[in-house]
């Protein structure tokens, strides 16, 4: 019996999610009905003495009540998964697409000019390491909106990988690809356009895509600090309303967000990927 | 007196050596190439064979001497000159089309694309590439298809001269012997004027007007160009029957195998001697071992080569 690989995999996972699920649903002990309970029990609301991890079963409900209505909004406190994600969305890639913005064009003027890349590599080895959040409050006094600060918090972490990667990737184009270039007589525009870009292409991507899985991950500690809307928020506000159910709920549409981001990247990779 | 379509003068290349001081790797390096002329230029590694292709290229520049082209120095790259680079340099994200059309709407911007697409598969076709191959990216194709797109895409644009760098030098046998036969049928079809880099004595006289001889480095120079008198158009099988052929070759070889070597110690010993450079830029000297077999008969198509103090080069035989 020889089943592919990709099969055997699948089966795999598939036995592994229910037998942890199993464990989880199993270790939870069941929620007595109002009949069973003690006169006790009744006047504490059928709560235990210690508040229990949500199982599965209910997290399935609840994500079923969310996902078949995920727009809905009765005001600032309780608004649907759909519109959280989506505020979260508009934050990450307004930052993200700013900082390509900027990284991929000084990117190249690194990778270009031995000159820049010497001039410029100290402060970025100094401003990389620090950690996005803690340009917060600064980014909260200067640009005096919580809103633009968040994005500002996501422009700054985006835009390292990509910058370095653009910079990585222009300098290591082949010498013989920017001969051909100019044997052809090209102006520095469109030889960064037709070859470089290219060329450079693949190591781009790859920081772009770096980037994003960042963003998606400084996105929801942003919006932890600066309140209001979107994911982050969501999982904090419901943290606040003592509702598990709805954190654990949320913090798997958070990975499934961030790996849909990753494959629309890995998508564009696979696209600009050549060989040699 | 008209001046020769390519003028090579004096050109030499000198680096800084690590010891301080120079090393030089050619000088004095001087010849003329006339329009629509084949030439081979041979010689050990480390002459700088490929640092004159890529200075008439305009890819490199040389420490002195100048290149003339057409009455114009040459200044930088440009497209009155292709290249072809041993390692093709094709663009591995465009198809084999692509690369040609590449080169194609760089010469001719103003085309329409569908000018463009006409012009390109016709050099393409010329070179044997297509029913299909042509969309193939060059990582899909074989090393000498690879080298067929890239002759393509130099013939395509036109080049008042085209530079081809051992364009076969990464190539089997078999495949290099179908391809030189390739070119040697588009350039004759063709009023190009070929400079070609090779290591490969029978390339050189199968495809050559003239092969010039390159002397060892460092202190390369050019010291024989030797004339190739075997009447086109030529075939691999049956100019090896040809008397010229064997003259030549065994003329080309001895240089090769031993007087590279000699005409650069020599060289060396007038330089230490303070003699070296003397005198206006040398031309090499022009030797017909091909037309040697009957020095009774005076030459038809000129005079018998000399050395400065008039004898007669001596010929191999």
């Amino acid at each position: 019996m020889a089943l592919p690989l990709g099969l055997r995999a699948l089966i795999l996972s598939a036995v592994l999610l229910v037998a942890g699920l199993g464990i989880w649903e199993l270790s939870t002990p069941a929620v007595k009905a109002a009949g069973e309970m003690t006169e006790y029990e009744l006047l504490m609301g059928g709560a235990d003495q210690e508040a229990r991890v949500p199982p599965p079963s209910q997290i399935i409900v609840r994500a079923w009540e969310e996902l078949s209505n995920p727009f809905y909004d009765n005001g600032p406190n309780d608004k649907g998964i759909g519109i959280q994600i989506a505020y979260s969305l508009f934050r990450v890639l307004t930052g993200y697409f700013l900082a390509a913005l900027v990284a991929i064009p000084v990117g190249f003027l690194i990778g270009m000019s031995p000159l820049m890349y010497r001039a410029l590599d100290p402060f970025i080895q100094v401003l990389r390491p620090i950690s996005p959040l803690a340009w917060m409050p600064l980014a909260l006094f200067i640009i005096k909106d919580s809103e633009y600060s968040a994005i500002f918090v996501i422009f700054i972490c985006s835009i390292w990988p990509m910058l370095i990667n653009t910079a990585f990737g222009v300098a290591g184009v082949r010498k013989d690809w920017v001969n051909v270039a100019r044997t052809h007589e090209l102006g520095p525009l469109r030889t960064a356009l037709t070859v470089i870009l290219p060329a450079a292409a693949p190591t781009i991507v790859t920081g772009m895509r770096i980037s994003i899985g960042i963003a998606w991950l400084v996105i929801v500690a942003a919006e932890m600090l600066v309140g209001g809307t979107g994911i982050g928020y969501y999982v904090w506000n419901e943290w606040n309303n003592l509702d598990l159910t709805s954190v654990i709920f949320s913090i798997l549409v958070i990975g499934v967000v961030g790996m849909l981001l990753d494959a629309a990247f890995a998508q564009v990779q696979r696209a600009v990927r050549y060989q040699e | 007196m008209e001046k020769p379509f390519l003028e090579i003068d004096a050109l030499a290349k000198r680096y800084p050596s690590p010891e301080g001081g120079e090393l030089t790797v050619f000088e004095d390096v001087s010849f003329d190439i006339d329009k629509g002329e084949f030439v081979c230029i041979i010689g050990h590694s480390g002459c700088g064979k490929s640092t004159i292709m890529n200075v008439l290229a305009g890819l490199d520049t040389a420490t002195a001497g100048a290149v003339t082209m057409d009455g114009k120095e040459v200044v930088g790259p440009s497209l009155d000159r292709g290249v072809v680079f041993q390692n093709y340099s094709l663009l591995p994200w465009r198809s084999a089309l692509k690369n040609v059309t590449f080169g194609v709407r760089a010469r001719h911007p103003e085309w329409s694309k569908e000018q463009v697409l006409e012009h390109s598969y016709k050099y393409l076709e010329m070179v044997g590439l297509s029913g299909g191959a042509e969309h193939r990216k060059p990582s899909q194709l074989s090393g000498g298809m690879r080298q067929r797109v890239s002759i393509a895409r130099a013939f395509a644009i036109r080049p008042k001269l085209l530079l081809l760098d051992e364009p076969f030098g990464a190539l089997d046998a078999l495949t290099r012997g179908t391809i030189q036969d390739e070119l040697i049928r588009i350039w004759s079809g063709s009023d190009q004027t070929v400079f070609m880099i090779t290591h490969d004595v029978d390339e050189a006289i199968l495809l050559a007007d003239r092969i010039l001889l390159m002397t060892n480095g460092p202190y390369a120079r050019v010291a024989e160009s030797v004339v190739i008198d075997i009447p086109r158009p030529r075939n691999r099988a049956e100019i090896i029957h040809d008397k010229a052929y064997y003259n030549i070759r065994n003329h080309l070889v001895e240089f090769l195998a031993l007087r590279s070597k000699v005409l650069a110690d020599e060289a060396g010993g007038d330089r230490m001697a303070g003699q070296g450079g003397e005198g206006g830029p040398r031309r090499p000297l022009t030797v017909r071992p091909g037309v040697s077999e009957d020095p009774g008969n005076p030459d038809e198509d000129g005079e018998p080569a000399r050395r400065a103090d008039g004898s007669v080069i001596s010929l191999v035989r």
